[in-house]
């Protein structure tokens, strides 16, 4: 099948942004938490984007943050699929009172609000990076679990995996070997959808001044950061919140053609 | 005499994964007159449901109707408007699929969905189409035909919902019925039933049908003219009576001749049981399956466990393989005793028990080659690797009659037949004194299954290894066994030497399965139905499916 245009549109901007990832701190014209003029300056020649409401590059720090936001919430959605996949398979291949407990403790944690459970938590413990991965990730893994839970079901009951438990192989053949590789497609989609929910959820916070802590450079934050720009007709704090929306927009035309595949090879198998 | 129906050198499309269009159907021409019966008869692929969804000027999701002419009484129904189809679709021609129960809305009563098309054209008013379907309950033999349309489809049977399929078709009074597999689903000793009952009805309301079918033996006894189908192209057509006695073609011939694998049966040496199921209690949860079960196995011989779905002939299966332990009783293999639960037996006694298994598309995993599949067998119980396990699964395949680069091939590069070898050769990889056999050719089309049945047989004797055949299929096991179990309701109604049990005096039950295998010859059904008629009349112990 060969990808339509809005496909490739995605894997570009994915790959402009893990650029700027990558080598955003490196190339950036200024430091990230460096005063170089004045509050909310025009866009000019120095200063491409403008400066921010301390008079810091906007570029520089939209380049910093690209590390930061999408570094903190790769971390998150790698750490919740972690989570969620070792549980949600163990709960669907072992079955009975495993199954039982897992689930219903996953139901528990997703019925109270994340964003309220996040505020709670991170007003409490003390503000470090680590623990924001950590709370992201557990809470997104719920999700994941659920996920896992249910396609390795699916999986879980086809006979080829009876026959690997006649043979008696132990747990992780079954698990890796057998319930695994038939389960990736829809997984993958998941992790695009994920991602972009840690993304979003960590923008979130840290307009709430909750997540990355100033004065680091931080999406979310630098919306809060130049709010009151828009008050005087200034474009600042909408620059950060267009560099949110884009990513979040090329991951799932990625995601979404993912997922068509995945179905349509299924039918064909 | 003016054709009812005459389709001329149809083409038919399906598109292609790769988003072509291909040719399914390759310009079959057919005619059908008045009252007449035409039998479509051929494997999976052939075309013949394509085709009898044709005759409805309808082509499937995926399908489209290429070229060609579909003339119902001179009007031409291949590319008309849909609002000229709708007047003819469930008016003029009808149609009856494999599976009622997917038919039906189990929301709503049997007469309301049984009398909506008739109503909908305007045919009947809805007192009228409900006196009509009553008296067609009664025609195809449905009990209290007065307050059957009542019911809800689940408080049916399998069989008499598909009769109320029929009587669906038959309230507009069509010209046509086309029947899809309609007995496919049901179990033998229910389809005798059905089948006699749609016959008669067919043949007094006058309309013409096409029977589409895999069993030239079932088609026999229902059409008057047959065509074989092979590839969407017509291999012969025919009156019933010259297909069966005189086929010109070879692909004819060799689906008049399928099933006649025979193995004589094997005198019993008198040894030790190898394997020995001890009055067997077995429950899903608190739903009672088996009821004192006691099933014995010699070393290189063949049990064949014959019953009809529900009888707990599968249920045997788990209990054997430890998957589900029994309440009571006890399996023995080599005169010990094998623990209940698969998780407590040693690696060695799992490796002398294998399982094949009814569907193979779903008993190898998709992401493992033909390699993998097979050699972890050997890995896992012999510590066979590299290059030496590479030549083992070579040979294993060479066993079961596929090229040894066939290793190299995932499932979906595979036909059914292949599948089904490839799981053979798996259990034969452990090197097992047992193989379970669960419905391994049912999945299959008829000439493939009996090459696997020969397979396995060639296997039996080179390996001595012994069989625990489970199938409701009757012409397998007279196949291939050396003694039979029959089951119903999860208790053992008869066992014995294939000789024994196949000769009279039989259990009226025994009697009841053997009688209702369609054979291959004009009139079985009639001959059939006679019999047990004059033994009712003559006040013998006649079971029938009701009874169960």
């Amino acid at each position: 099948m060969r990808p339509r245009p809005s496909v490739l549109v995605g894997f570009a901007i994915i790959a402009v942004y893990v650029a700027a990832a990558v080598i955003g701190p490196l190339v950036s014209p200024y430091g990230e938490a460096e005063v170089v003029g004045d509050v909310w300056e025009p866009f000019s020649a120095a200063h491409p984007l403008g400066t921010d409401n301390l008079g810091r590059d906007m570029l520089s720090r939209l380049l910093w943050g690209a590390s930061r936001t999408i570094g903190v919430a790769l971390a998150a959605t790698l750490l919740s699929f972690t989570i969620g996949m070792t549980l949600g398979y163990l709960a669907a291949v072992v079955g009975g009172w495993v199954d039982m407990v897992l689930s219903r403790a996953i139901d528990t944690l997703m019925a109270i609000p994340t964003l309220i459970f996040a505020l709670v938590v991170l007003a409490v413990l003390p503000p470090s990076v680590v623990i924001l991965i950590l709370v992201i990730a557990v809470l997104d893994s719920t999700r994941v679990f659920r996920l896992a839970r249910a396609v390795a079901m699916d999986v879980v009951v086809m006979d080829f995996v009876e026959v690997a438990r006649l043979r008696g192989e132990r747990l992780g053949w079954i698990v890796f070997r057998e319930v695994l590789p038939n389960t990736l497609p829809p997984l993958i989609a998941e992790f695009g959808l994920r991602f972009c929910f840690a993304f979003l959820f960590l923008s979130s916070l840290s307009f709430l001044g909750l997540g990355i802590q100033p004065p680091a450079a931080d999406w979310g934050g630098m919306v809060r950061d130049n709010a009151n720009a828009i008050s005087f007709g200034l474009p600042i704090p909408l620059i950060p919140a267009a560099a949110i929306a884009v990513l979040t927009i090329g991951v799932n035309l990625v995601v979404d053609w993912q997922l068509e595949r995945s179905s349509t090879a299924r039918r064909g198998a | 005499m003016a054709m009812l129906l005459e389709i001329r050198d149809l083409h038919i499309e399906a598109l292609g994964e790769d988003g072509r269009w291909q040719e399914i159907v390759k310009g079959v021409s057919l005619e059908l007159e008045p009252a007449r019966v035409l039998g479509l008869i051929g494997e999976s692929g052939a075309g013949k449901s394509t085709i009898g969804l044709a005759a409805l000027g309808y082509a499937r999701h995926g399908c489209r109707l290429a070229r060609g002419s579909i003339r119902l009484e001179g009007e031409e129904l291949f590319g008309a408007t849909s609002e000229k189809l709708r007047e003819i679709r469930g008016v003029r021609v009808c149609y009856v699929a494999q599976s009622a129960a997917a038919a039906f809305n189990p929301a709503h009563r049997l007469d309301d969905q049984v009398i909506e098309a008739a109503v909908q054209h305007g045919i009947m008013s809805p007192g009228e189409a409900r006196a009509e379907a009553r008296r067609l309950y009664a025609k195809l033999k449905l009990p209290d035909p007065a307050t059957f349309g009542r019911r809800y489809p689940h408080q049916v049977s399998g069989g008499q919902l598909q009769r109320a399929m029929t009587v669906m078709a038959m309230v507009p009074r069509p010209d046509l019925i086309v029947f899809d597999e309609p007995t496919t689903a049901l179990d033998v000793t229910t389809q005798i039933e059905v089948l006699a009952a749609i016959r008669e009805a067919i043949t007094d309301e006058g309309m013409a049908a096409i029977y589409i079918t895999h069993d030239l033996a079932l088609v026999a006894q229902m059409a008057h003219r047959i065509m074989v189908l092979r590839h969407g192209l017509e291999v012969e057509v025919g009156p019933t009576e010259r297909i069966l006695e005189a086929p010109r073609e070879d692909y004819t011939r060799a689906l008049v001749g399928v099933r006649r694998v025979q193995k004589p049966e094997k005198p019993r040496s008198g040894g030790a049981p190898l394997l020995e199921v001890r009055h067997v209690d077995a429950a899903y949860g608190a739903v009672p399956v088996l009821f004192d079960v006691s099933v014995c196995l010699e070393a290189g011989r063949t049990v064949a466990v014959v019953g009809e779905s529900g009888s707990g002939k599968s249920t045997l299966a788990r209990v054997i393989t430890g998957l589900l332990p029994p309440r009571k009783g006890e399996v023995r293999l080599d005169g010990r005793p094998l623990p209940p639960s698969l998780k407590e037996r040693a690696k060695d006694q799992l490796r002398r028990i294998q399982l094949v298994y009814q569907m193979p598309d779903v008993a190898l995993n998709p992401r493992q080659k033909v390699e993998e599949i097979v050699g972890r067998v050997l890995t896992f119980y012999f510590g066979t690797n590299g290059a030496e396990r590479r030549r083992e699964v070579e040979r294993l395949l060479e066993e079961v009659e596929l090229p040894a680069g066939f290793a190299d091939r995932y499932p979906a590069e595979l036909s059914g037949g292949q599948k089904q070898r490839v799981c053979i050769a798996r259990a034969l990889a452990a090197r097992p004194e047992v193989i379970i056999c669960d419905e391994v050719t049912s999945a299959l089309d008829v000439q493939v299954a009996d090459a696997v049945l020969r397979l396995l047989l060639r296997l039996q004797e080179e390996t001595g290894v012994a069989y625990l055949f489970i199938t409701h299929d009757l012409a397998t096991v007279k196949a291939i066994a050396d003694d039979i179990v029959v089951m119903l309701e999860g208790r053992v109604v008869e066992q014995g030497p294939k000789s024994e049990i196949l000769s009279p005096p039989h259990h009226p039950y025994t009697d009841l399965l053997l009688s209702s295998v369609p054979e291959m010859e004009v009139g079985w059904l009639d001959r059939v139905l006679r019999e047990r008629a004059e033994r009712k009349a003559r006040g013998e112990a006649v079971m029938e499916a009701a009874d169960r």
